[in-house]
């Protein structure tokens, strides 16, 4: 699975502080962090930067560059920022991927980016409307999308779909919506479509203690599922791998040695996959 | 050949929940099927409805639910009897509205004073409801939770910021417990849990997922009712058993739709035959989706919903 680290986002408070004064230590301290944690892509998530977005861009695939002989995803809804950014980005250590296209008119452009910078595009898919009901309204946008990326000149094998990971606080059948969507999406070509995820915001809303838990097992069961690549906490991916074998044991239906593991797992496999409801205090019930 | 109807069967099951004390106590609850299918399994108790009241007078009430009780609604005592003898009302619900720091603000012993008054005047089952103020709910609940102690009454409504004090209280002295969300059953699920784990007994629960109008978000809360009653009984999650309220008068007679008169609206007809229905339809639709107690106004919507009741048992 190709990690795509999720720390330098705007929306932390370290890393917003660091951008606004172009201090460049903490973020090529977070991005090397990553880098050696086993991320393949670095995220630079700038959010929608109106004002001085391109700069601020160019400063982030440098400063990351600068470090880390890896690619950036060039992740936000600013057009020219991502522009900017692809005209500075190092394609030595890899081709960039865009954060992203959907199936909004207004997100068509980013595939005339993609086709003029030979970058890999992310395409979500999510509508002008509101978000799609099930894995079956997911595919439907897929196709519109796909359609439009060999349009504008993007190959299929440069996009990566993204069925929208949802909240499973409130939005707890979209857990399993996504990975259904992973599994149809890789039937919609051949070779498979490849497939990425916003793998945390599982988590989003839930208590501190169970995000790693909820991240960590959501991860597993999209992998299985056959998903490309998560923009996701590198570190917690690792531990995640590590996992892998007794949470198979667990899925199979078997016991394991480790009682309290056990628990954890089940009870969380029972959310996802809604056998029983969620509440902030499942793991204790 | 003849025809089959299908029928479901559940592993789980509705907790029956007995409030009131004597010959009146009634329960409520204990259904393995939903809402009605008597035909699918056990529902050995009908749906209750209180009728509510109020420790001030009804001033915010619209004129056709206000006058209905000219005479008795400046007197919770007289008020409380009158459902009793006259309603034949098979519960009452004391809203302690006056409680509320921006009304009355009647205090703890206030309050107090009004339970104990009701309790020695009716010998009906008494749910008694604070003004919706999570800090002075806290504070006038505990005292009335003591003042009722042992009447089997139930308290209302233990939220989020408040439910430790108030579920102290309901344990204490002997009460159900109204836990109330917000038209979020995750929430619904976590509040449940969080009572029961200060050691409140889930068998002494009411769920209250937060009531709408017709018109004004009911669909919300028929959806979350269903869901819940789905999981207690398709999941048998244990958590999610309780009965539910709807809290539906309170609700209904501050939409526009139960207050415009006639005379400004034509179009909508009869101003009173309007709010009754509003008030009945709204009731109707939450014992569908799983309501077991419903808290309503005007005695004639109440009516209408027993004639309803009636005929789907």
């Amino acid at each position: 699975m190709l990690i795509i680290g999720e720390k330098l986002s705007i929306i932390a408070k370290r890393v917003r502080e660091a951008m606004m004064k172009k201090d460049k230590g903490p973020i090529q301290e977070i991005a090397t962090r990553q880098w050696k944690e086993g991320a393949g892509i670095i995220d630079a998530n700038i959010g929608p930067a109106e004002d001085g977005g391109e700069d601020l861009m160019q400063w982030m695939v440098t400063t990351i560059q600068e470090v880390v002989p890896l690619p950036i995803c060039l992740d936000t809804t600013n057009f020219s920022a991502i522009e900017a950014g692809l005209k500075v980005h190092n394609n030595e250590w890899g081709r960039p991927l865009i954060n992203s296209t959907s199936n909004d008119p207004e997100r068509f452009p980013i595939l005339e980016l993609g086709a003029k910078y030979n970058s890999q595009v992310i395409g979500l898919t999510v509508g002008k409307g509101g978000l799609p009901a099930d894995a079956e309204e997911r595919c439907a946008i897929a196709a519109e999308i796909m359609g439009r990326a060999m349009e504008y000149g993007v190959p299929l094998e440069d996009l990566f779909l993204d069925p929208l990971v949802l909240q499973i606080a409130t939005s707890q059948d979209h857990a399993r919506h996504v990975i259904k969507a992973i599994r149809m999406f890789q039937e919609m070509n051949d070779p498979p479509m490849k497939t990425v995820v916003g793998l945390s915001n599982i988590s989003n809303g839930c208590p501190k203690a169970l995000r790693p838990i909820l991240n960590k097992y959501y991860y597993l069961l999209l992998a299985e599922a056959g998903l490309t690549a998560a923009i996701a906490d590198a570190h917690e991916m690792a531990e995640a791998e590590a996992e892998k074998a007794l949470f198979a044991e667990v899925a199979a239906g078997r016991q394991i040695a480790d009682a309290h593991k056990q628990a954890e797992i089940s009870k969380t496999l029972d959310v996802m996959m809604g056998r029983t409801l969620y509440a902030h205090s499942y793991l204790e019930m | 050949m003849s025809f089959t109807p299908p029928k479901e069967s559940y592993p789980g099951k509705v907790y029956p929940v007995t409030i009131g004390t004597g010959g009146k106590a009634v329960t409520i609850g204990g259904e393995n099927v939903l809402s009605f299918h008597s035909f699918e399994g056990e529902t050995p108790n009908r749906p209750v409805i209180a009728m509510e009241i109020q420790d001030v007078p009804p001033a915010d009430w619209p004129e056709n639910v206000r006058k209905v009780f000219e005479g008795v609604s400046d007197d919770p005592v007289k008020w409380a009897k009158y459902c009793q003898d006259e309603l034949k009302a098979k519960a009452i619900a004391l809203r302690l509205v006056g409680t509320h720091p921006d009304r009355e603000n009647r205090t703890p012993a206030d309050a107090v004073q009004t339970v104990k008054d009701v309790l020695a005047a009716v010998d009906l089952p008494l749910i008694i409801l604070g003004s919706n103020h999570a800090e002075k709910d806290s504070a006038v609940l505990i005292a009335v939770a003591e003042a009722a102690k042992d009447r089997n009454c139930i308290i209302g409504k233990a939220q989020e910021a408040n439910y430790k004090t108030i579920a102290a209280a309901a344990m204490a002295n002997g009460h159900k417990l109204i836990a109330m969300s917000e038209l979020d059953i995750n929430l619904s699920k976590q509040l449940n849990i969080l009572i029961t784990q200060m050691g409140f007994d889930k068998e002494k629960v009411i769920t209250d997922p937060m009531c709408s109008a017709l018109g004004y978000g009911l669909e919300y809360t028929y959806s979350v009712m269903e869901r819940i009653r789905l999981a207690a009984l398709t999941q048998n999650d244990q958590t999610m058993q309780q009965p539910l309220l709807g809290d539906v008068g309170m609700y209904v007679w501050k939409v526009k739709e139960t207050q415009a008169p006639e005379s400004d609206l034509p179009q909508w007809g009869d101003a009173e035959q309007r709010g009754i229905l509003w008030e009945a339809e709204t009731a109707t639709a939450l014992l569908v989706a799983g309501a077991e107690l419903v808290i309503m106004r005007h005695p004639r919507a109440a009516a209408v919903v027993e004639k309803v009741i009636e005929e789907l048992v």
